[in-house]
């Protein structure tokens, strides 16, 4: 076969390569590439981690969730600000993978199947936290509508009950839409496999894909309608996430502006995510050729643009709360400001909203160290808006005879910390024993795939 | 000794370019039961072997009318005749409080219907099939488009397939057994 080495249409891949040599690329870091040192380093202190986690929720069910810091009035402490913080990085995995699939931004085939990995393991992460808070944690499928001899049901007026919907509806599609999308590439890695081990397991998960027209015609149609039913579940699940704080009557919950607020959130920690993961993996596994400067710039530019609204979500508040005249809200801005955590409010504020500023200058956007640093910083100030919307809105409400603070113990650090260990173990597996990259879809992007009329 | 059956004949193609002009001169040459591997989905591949209903969405659209009405009607089961509670006042069907339990079991039927229904549809998964005994058919998962004339069509001719593949100046042709 002759090297096209002509029409670099687009950066999204570097010129040069060919359906055999992306499929080699990306297929050999599975399948010939050696373990590295690295590697080992690196998923052995985050399996470590996630041992740790183990340890605190071991001696959570012991104990209870009296280990914690959580006391009244402060009922929703780490558990829910973890949560949050969470499902909100998953987000940017499903709008990568179905928005950006609806919107034709080809781009994003090179990041999705990371992207939707880092979904998964993001959700999972989160999901963990709403168990462990319930405190009887074996009796958590009480959340669900079942059959029982007690004959009770959930109550479907609390937005309590519609998260758990929205979040397990989230994880499952998330799953499947992950899946589908893998079912070609563990076809491509069967039959590139050497050993027979490795292509009895790819061909059991490949469920015997041959390529047909006829298949490829299904598969297509299913797979764009699976994006078109996640779009509006991913937009979804924040919503109800945000209503779960919307629909109480707390002062700094109670408002209209939060479920875009915390959409847009969800997508500009999200971004900050996906970066901090491409940044190093384009590094260490020499995907230049596929992650290119063009991803590290729209994801930059994703990042700016929900960031401003998540500012402008900021400044709606403030606002209500000095315009609306409700004495509640109106001390709630104070408190913010003035009260005990408003360090953490001006962390926030310049984590959030100053610092990422910086991205409007072209050059940092294309910079993968500056994006790292700045990614991180979003993290945390992300983080921090959840701890500044559950613990601050809940240590002072109406009754100045029933204010509290929050201090967090070393076991709600350690169950943190622990699902972020939980989380880099799972992506640290993920792109040793699958293609991190979509291979059937950046063939779809070779100049050579294009059909002549 | 059983001589052993043949599924099809088999052309192997370079590009993609060539693989649609000769499923579509197949077709044209009347051949009804033939089909075409590709490593990646190829705009126009499906019509050109004469494939032209596809069932996944009707199947979609089955699978999320279940969704929205079981999401519906288990809410007000629940909430009206099975176990009524009085919370603040509210009417025991209080339909704007469903709508979002409803959105998300409308979605999370859809999309299994989606998947599932794919699968079945296609026929996976199906641990054998005899397109794999052609060894070179490994490469159809990374740079070569494959052309099949199946046995059952009722024009096929063992060796009238294979001059008619040779004419459309394929890379290989190969005789895949059953």
């Amino acid at each position: 076969m002759e090297e096209q080495v002509e029409n670099p249409r687009a950066p999204v891949i570097e010129p040069g390569h060919t359906f055999g040599s992306v499929t080699d690329k990306i297929s050999s870091i599975v399948l010939t590439r050696p373990t590295s040192n690295g590697w080992f380093v690196g998923f052995g202190v985050a399996f470590l981690l996630t041992m740790m986690l183990l340890f605190a929720i071991a001696y959570l069910f012991v104990k209870g969730v009296g280990i914690w810091g959580v006391t009244i009035p402060i009922g929703w402490g780490f558990a829910i600000v973890n949560f949050v913080w969470w499902i909100g990085i998953g987000h940017a995995g499903t709008l990568i993978s179905a928005i950006l699939l609806l919107l034709r931004q080809s781009w994003r085939n090179s990041i999705n199947r990371f992207a939707e990995a880092m979904t998964l393991f993001a959700v999972a992460s989160a999901g963990i936290f709403p168990l462990i808070h319930v405190g009887r944690p074996w009796l958590a499928y009480w959340l669900f509508p079942y059959p029982n001899t007690m004959r009770v049901w959930p109550q479907f007026r609390s937005p309590l009950v519609w998260d758990v919907f929205a979040v397990s509806t989230y994880a499952t599609i998330s799953l499947l839409f992950w899946f589908i999308g893998l079912i070609p590439d563990l076809a491509t890695l069967r039959d590139r496999s050497e050993e027979r081990w490795k292509k009895i397991i790819y061909g059991m998960l490949a469920m015997g894909w041959r390529g047909s027209a006829r298949h490829w015609h299904r598969y297509e149609t299913a797979y764009l309608l699976l994006a078109g039913l996640a779009t509006p579940l991913v937009l979804s699940v924040h919503t109800v996430v945000s209503f779960d704080f919307a629909v109480g009557i707390v002062p700094g919950w109670h408002t209209t502006i939060f479920p875009p607020y915390f959409v847009a959130g969800a997508i500009y920690s999200g971004f900050a995510m996906v970066l901090m993961l491409a940044i190093p993996i384009r590094k260490v596994y020499n995907l230049e050729d596929f992650i290119t400067e063009r991803h590290l710039q729209n994801s930059a530019k994703v990042m700016l643009a929900t960031g401003l609204i998540v500012a402008y979500g900021y400044v709606v508040e403030a606002f209500m709360g000095w315009y609306g005249g409700n004495r509640y809200d109106a001390f709630l801005l104070w408190n913010r400001l003035h009260g005990p955590y408003s360090f953490f409010y001006y962390m926030l504020l310049i984590c959030n909203i100053v610092i990422p500023q910086v991205l409007w200058i072209p050059k940092l956007r294309t910079s993968p160290v500056w994006l790292f640093f700045i990614s991180g910083v979003v993290l945390v100030g992300m983080w921090l808006e959840r701890f500044i919307i559950v613990v601050v809105s809940l240590h002072r409400d109406f009754l100045t005879s029933s204010w509290g603070m929050y201090y967090p113990t070393r076991w709600d650090w350690m169950t943190y910390i622990g699902t972020i260990g939980l989380f880099l173990s799972a992506m640290f597996l993920f792109v040793r024993i699958l293609p991190m990259i979509s291979i059937f879809e950046m063939r779809t992007l070779l100049p050579e795939a294009e059909v002549k009329e | 000794m059983k001589r052993a059956k043949v599924y099809g004949i088999m052309a192997e193609f370079d590009s993609v370019n060539s693989l649609l002009d000769a499923a579509n001169r197949t077709r044209e040459a009347g051949y009804k039961r033939i089909d075409a591997y590709s490593p990646f989905p190829v705009e126009g591949l499906a019509e050109a072997i004469g494939f032209h209903h596809d069932e996944v969405p009707l199947v979609v659209l089955i699978g999320g009318l279940i969704g929205g009405l079981t999401g519906y009607l288990m809410q007000y089961w629940i909430s009206v005749v099975s176990y009524p509670v009085n919370v603040g006042g509210k009417p025991y069907h209080s339909w704007p409080s469903f709508i979002i339990v409803t959105f998300e079991m409308t979605i999370l039927f859809a999309g299994i219907s989606a998947v599932f229904g794919m699968l079945a549809l296609n026929g996976l998964p199906m641990p054998y099939h005899p397109v794999f005994n052609v060894p070179r058919f490994a490469f159809a998962t990374k740079d070569r488009f494959f052309l099949i004339v199946f046995s059952s069509d009722p024009k096929y001719n063992p060796v009238e397939v294979r001059g008619f593949l040779e004419r459309l100046a394929p890379r290989s042709i190969s005789e895949v057994p059953d």
